[in-house]
């Protein structure tokens, strides 16, 4: 037990930049996979195409690589990000969107194509057709993919120790070089830590979709 | 909803002319970037064709130090594949087991591995594993740590495989008079396999992007070989390659990758068309499956 209260402040900093990690990067990622799930469905067809293609490019790259790329590739073209944790942010975010944009797409092709000829008929467009009636449906029938791709973003945040931002897996290779003799407990404190986000976090999510169910 | 035509009436000519001017303008917006991107990197001198030809050239050695390395990447990915795919159907038949004391262990350890970050996992294999005696390479640590973490996810997939098989099927064998295990082997595993096996394919291409970890424990897979040249080539010449090894090793795991997936999408097309698969209801990839474990370069 001494062993946490010796580290508690190292640990507790981690634990808090974990959560601030993935809670920044899931909104971000939110944001842009909606997007890019309205530009797969318009009808202009070169959104469709970038849209797709974007999708595709980051769903068969390693999340390191996007990493390595974001922090170290853009240099070469005279960019950088003014912090490690914008860096890491950027990375993870710009790589969940192409899964929460999936994961919203098949959302979309579960609404009943009724609802969507109901609102053409009653001489919507297509933006109003998406966020008023398609979207809002959508999100319901996909609240647990979601809330998986929300915790796999937690779990991958620890990726981001490799780029000096001093998270959750950075405490552990610390402390784990300091305390050789107990690595057992290291290990259980970093392992308690990620389940203290992702465990309330499954709870959460079925709450969530038992409350948002939609019988049909 | 089928069509994504659904969503919006067919683009009169007014609207098509719109969208040929907007596609015009955002197009000439993308060619720009591009244009200031590649100009930036002409600038800083990264696209003298000399740095990008030494990743051609076989005196140089790195055509052969990225064969090694993919084979490498690859090497580590097969041996977890198939462990995991093994356990991960075991620890469904597990789960879905009549006995609660076989259920109730499974299931927790199914849900402990898919909970822990697969970086945490590696590392508790490389750091941990020796401390008790258990002597284990770099390449025993990333090859376990894939295994525990994608057998749990795996399992899940074959458990919702085998219950979205119809429920008739195991009816009528239990009727015929099998046993479970025959019922499990005969009936439900072939027909929860033909449905799996886009799935379980876009798994594989996940657990080959996570053999990216090896970066960590000191695995020469395709990133730790580039920057293993990187440093070589940075102690002989200064910085003059890194950009150019760095968009090698990245092109190469987008382009197996791919190659994956096209085969998942090969396979899809013809399970679907398949008369065989009739029985079986429509399966979601969760989504989680799709990201990963949590890929992560620590330099231990």
């Amino acid at each position: 037990m001494s062993f946490l209260a010796d580290n508690f402040d190292l640990l507790r900093d981690a634990f808090l930049t974990t959560l601030a990690l993935a809670v920044v990067s899931g909104i971000c990622a939110l944001v842009i996979g909606t997007l890019l799930t309205a530009m797969r469905v318009s009808p202009v067809k070169p959104l469709r195409a970038a849209a797709t293609f974007y999708v595709e490019v980051f769903r068969n790259t390693p999340l390191t690589v996007v990493f390595f790329f974001l922090a170290f590739g853009i240099v070469e073209i005279d960019l950088q990000f003014p912090s490690r944790f914008i860096t890491a942010v950027a990375a993870l975010s710009l790589y969940t969107a192409a899964f929460v944009s999936e994961a919203l797409r098949s959302g979309i092709n579960s609404v009943p194509p009724g609802q969507a000829e109901a609102a053409r008929a009653l001489g919507l467009d297509f933006r109003q057709t998406l966020s008023t009636i398609v979207l809002p449906q959508a999100f319901r029938t996909v609240v647990q993919p979601l809330g998986n791709v929300w915790i796999a973003l937690a779990k991958n945040t620890s990726i981001a120790a490799g780029f000096a931002v001093t998270e959750l897996a950075a405490a552990l290779v610390r402390l784990s070089n300091q305390n050789a003799d107990k690595l057992l407990a290291v290990f259980l404190a970093i392992v308690g830590a990620y389940l203290v986000i992702t465990l309330p976090s499954a709870w959460l999510i079925g709450v969530i979709e038992r409350r948002t169910a939609i019988l049909r | 909803m089928s069509a994504p035509t659904v969503l919006f009436d067919i683009p009169g000519p007014r609207a098509r002319r719109r969208h040929r001017i907007g596609t015009f303008v955002g197009g000439l917006v993308v060619l720009a970037l591009i244009g200031v991107a590649l100009w930036r990197l002409g600038a800083n001198d990264q696209l003298d064709p000399a740095r990008w030809s030494v990743l051609f050239d076989p005196n140089s050695g790195v055509p052969q130090a990225f064969g090694d390395a993919l084979v490498n990447t690859l090497q580590v990915a097969a041996v977890a594949m198939v462990a995991a795919t093994l356990l991960g159907a075991l620890l469904a038949v597990g789960r879905l087991s009549d006995h609660r004391w076989v259920r109730t262990p499974v299931t927790l350890v199914i849900e402990f591995f898919r909970a822990v970050p697969l970086l945490i996992l590696i590392l508790f294999c490389l750091l941990y594993l020796p401390t008790i005696g258990i002597a284990i390479g770099p390449f025993g640590a990333l090859a376990l740590g894939l295994t525990l973490y994608n057998m749990a996810v795996l399992a899940e997939i074959f458990r919702a495989g085998i219950l979205s098989v119809d429920r008739g099927q195991r009816e009528a064998s239990f009727a015929l008079g099998m046993r479970k295990y025959q019922v499990m082997t005969l009936v439900l595993l072939p027909q929860a396999v033909r449905r799996m096996l886009p799935v379980l394919i876009a798994q594989l291409v996940v657990l080959l992007k996570d053999s990216s970890l090896g970066f960590i424990v000191g695995y020469f897979e395709l990133l730790r070989q580039a920057r293993s040249l990187v440093e070589y080539f940075n102690s002989k010449f200064g910085d003059l390659y890194t950009f150019q090894l760095y968009v090698a090793a990245a092109v190469i795991y987008i382009v197996v990758n791919l190659l994956l997936s096209a085969l998942a999408r090969y396979v899809e097309r013809r399970t679907r068309t398949s008369t065989k698969v009739a029985a079986t209801a429509e399966v979601e990839l969760p989504a989680d499956v799709q990201m990963g474990g949590g890929g992560g370069a620590v330099p231990v």
